[in-house]
């Protein structure tokens, strides 16, 4: 099996710069066909660059990327057939209904008559949108809106779906009922790309890359990032978790304390030692009585542990 | 390679949406017929019954039947009677009056003296209109004189062709043709897909097959058909309303218009692609509507501009439209007569077009 049959999407040093402002930086990229493959990074690490770069939108300003086979920049007109996009903020037509939005992408597709009317009749049933189907998608909600742009990304069966941040404004019920129908799409072999900076969307993923300024800081599978994090992570429960926090961050063994709740969580590199020892000691010393457990990194805990180094890097730099 | 089926998708959707945006459809009719009553009623430039206030220090027989004269040329309405010169020069500048009529008490003698003018005229002369209009005054023949000194011969008679009557309308409503397409087109087309941009329809379309040449294809072509209908609407109201004739054919007015409303439309989808936001868009469209009425020999005669201002007129569609439709509908010019305007129109088209497609396809990155 040849790396083009392999994957869909693979990326060499791929780097644009607005100006002076370096967006992406030399950016490799492997995504695997029929895989849900994530972004995820914090608003302008460069995620929709990529994605723009990717489907042709923006010439790199380094850099090669090949998508479905086709080289990039190059003949995009060959791509855009095979591939769906949705983006960030709900685009379709305010002003026209669901079903009227659905028949215009579809001649915009150029699908036939015939596959017209078969494919919108079976996307209004697996989208539930067949009760909103006369009414003007400005007027919706917003999981109904972004059901009907999925929809109309997906009305042509693309090989590759681009999805730029497609959650952002929906609600966790409707979120978790977009993922389903993600997987099922992926099942059926669509390669998915999709940006978000939701911690439990990105554990959803095949695999993920964590993007920070930019820079590629992290990629693999959920699990094999958060098995390989380079941190021992300990919870603290402490009786006065604030000023425990002040007193835990001055350390100079410790990468990063998180407050969730009544609970700390201190990121300290596997290096040292002993690191319950370490913060028991800190903690008593400060006269505060706290419960100390060694537990699994979640994939907060490879983020902040990633983007963390990629900052101290840049200090001794 | 323009598809079909995307260019008929395109403008289905734009019909669509503008048959449910219901200010801009009655715009599609109500400036038309709002501007034709606007400007058919309210532009006069052949002015009449102009407010006026005399001073008679002569106070004879002969000084009233003068004032009676002047009064049944309908040029002026003498509205106060007044004891001196200075009097009628305060109400001059409190603007009560655009005439004042002096008439000095030595009146009967200076009227059969052919060396010395027997009455004065003070004139409001801060609009050149009301100047001229009490100019004609002057013109005014004598009836008490008529034996004291000859008639004067004229070396020059003016023959007024294609409007004898003087109606400012038969000037006004081909002009207008002009302007209201000017305004609708550009704007509509302007707006049209700067709210693509502006509500991220574009980020969607431009990652779709559809190319910008489809797109703004079908974007426009709508809107070429409703500004055929519109020079319709406006022909017949200026028949029906002002008589204002079609005296060439009528195919030769919609071919014209078809070129103008092309040059527009192109124009208007240049703006798109310098215009960020639909208000921005607007502001443009008036930016050129303006020199297109008041440079394009709509409003004032083209001849009478300085140079600049004609260059400037030359390079606007409006003026060699307006040249043609007068042309068409007043004198019965032959459009292959005319053929250099439509030349001009063609050349603006192909530029505004190409650029206009130009900075549409380089927006992305």
């Amino acid at each position: 099996m040849s790396a083009d049959q392999e994957f869909a999407i693979r990326a060499r040093n791929l780097t644009k710069a607005f100006g002076s402002l370096v967006a992406v930086d030399h950016l490799n990229l492997d995504v695997p066909k029929s895989r849900i493959y994530g972004f995820l990074g914090p608003n302008g690490s460069g995620k929709s660059t990529t994605i723009r770069m990717l489907c042709g939108l923006l010439t790199p300003t380094e850099g090669t990327a090949t998508v479905l086979g086709i080289d990039v920049p190059g003949d995009v007109d060959e791509l855009k057939p095979r591939i769906g996009y949705m983006t960030q903020k709900f685009s379709l037509y305010t002003d026209l209904t669901t079903r009227e939005n659905l028949e215009f992408i579809a001649d915009i597709y150029t699908l036939s008559r015939a596959v017209r009317k078969q494919r919108i009749e079976e996307l209004l049933e697996q989208y539930d949108l067949g009760a909103q189907q006369r009414q003007f998608a400005g007027t919706m909600s917003g999981g109904q809106k972004q059901r009907l742009a999925l929809a109309c990304a997906v009305l042509h069966k693309p090989e590759l779906l681009l999805l730029d941040e497609p959650t952002s404004a929906v609600d966790p019920s409707s979120r978790r009922d977009f993922w389903a129908k993600l997987f099922r799409l992926a099942d059926a072999g669509t390669t998915i790309l999709v940006s978000t900076h939701y911690m439990d969307e990105a554990e959803r993923c095949h695999r993920l890359a964590i993007l920070d300024k930019g820079v590629k800081v992290a990629d693999g599978t959920p699990g094999d990032l958060q098995a390989n994090t380079g941190m021992t992570i300990v919870e603290v429960l402490a009786s006065s978790p604030y000023s425990a926090q002040g007193l835990l961050s001055r350390l100079p063994e410790v990468a990063s304390v998180t407050q969730l709740g009544v609970r700390l969580r201190v990121l300290v590199p596997e290096s040292v030692r002993q690191p319950l020892d370490l913060i028991q000691a800190a903690l008593h010393a400060g006269d505060i009585s706290a419960e100390t457990n060694i537990v699994a990194a979640s994939l907060e805990d490879v983020f902040v542990a990633v983007t963390q180094k990629n900052t101290l890097q840049e200090h001794t730099t | 390679m323009i598809s079909a089926r995307r260019l008929v998708a395109v403008m289905r959707k734009e019909v669509r949406q503008l048959r449910r945006d219901r200010i801009s459809l009655g715009m599609i009719i109500g400036i038309p017929i709002g501007q034709m009553l606007l400007f058919g009623y309210a532009i006069n430039t052949d002015v009449r019954h102009l407010n006026a206030a005399v001073a008679d220090q002569a106070g004879t027989h002969l000084a009233r039947q003068f004032i009676a004269e002047l009064e049944q040329t309908q040029i002026v309405d003498i509205r106060l009677e007044v004891a001196t010169p200075k009097q009628l020069e305060d109400l001059l500048r409190v603007g009560r009056i655009s005439v004042g009529i002096y008439l000095p008490p030595d009146f009967d003698r200076r009227a059969i003296d052919p060396q010395r003018p027997a009455a004065h005229l003070l004139v409001d002369g801060a609009d050149p209109t009301i100047l001229g209009v009490a100019n004609q005054l002057t013109n005014m023949p004598f009836g008490f004189d008529s034996s004291a000194s000859s008639p004067r011969t004229r070396s020059l008679e003016v023959r007024p062709y294609y409007n004898p009557e003087r109606r400012t309308a038969v000037n006004i409503v081909p002009g207008l043709i002009g302007i209201i397409l000017t305004f609708t087109m550009m704007l509509f087309t302007a707006v049209a897909i700067v709210r693509e941009r502006e509500q991220g329809n574009l980020e969607l379309l431009i990652n779709t097959p559809v190319s910008s040449l489809e797109l703004m294809v079908g974007k426009i072509v709508p809107y070429v058909v409703i500004g055929l209908l519109q020079l319709g609407l406006i022909v017949t109201v200026g028949w029906l309303l002002f008589k204002v004739p079609i005296r060439g054919s009528i195919a030769d007015l919609y071919i014209a218009s078809f070129f103008f409303i092309a040059a527009n439309l192109a124009l208007g989808l240049f703006i798109s692609s310098v215009a960020r936001t639909q208000f921005q868009a607007m502001q443009i469209t008036i930016f050129i509507l303006l020199p297109s009425i008041l440079l394009s020999g709509f409003m004032f005669p083209f001849e009478g501009m300085p140079a600049f201002a004609q260059y400037l007129g030359e390079i606007l569609p409006t003026t060699h439209f307006i040249r043609l439709t007068r042309g068409i509908m007043l004198r019965d010019a032959a459009l292959f007569e005319m053929r250099g305007e439509l030349l001009a129109l063609s050349v603006f088209t192909v530029i505004a077009m190409s650029a206009a497609v130009k900075r549409f396809t380089r927006r992305l990155d």
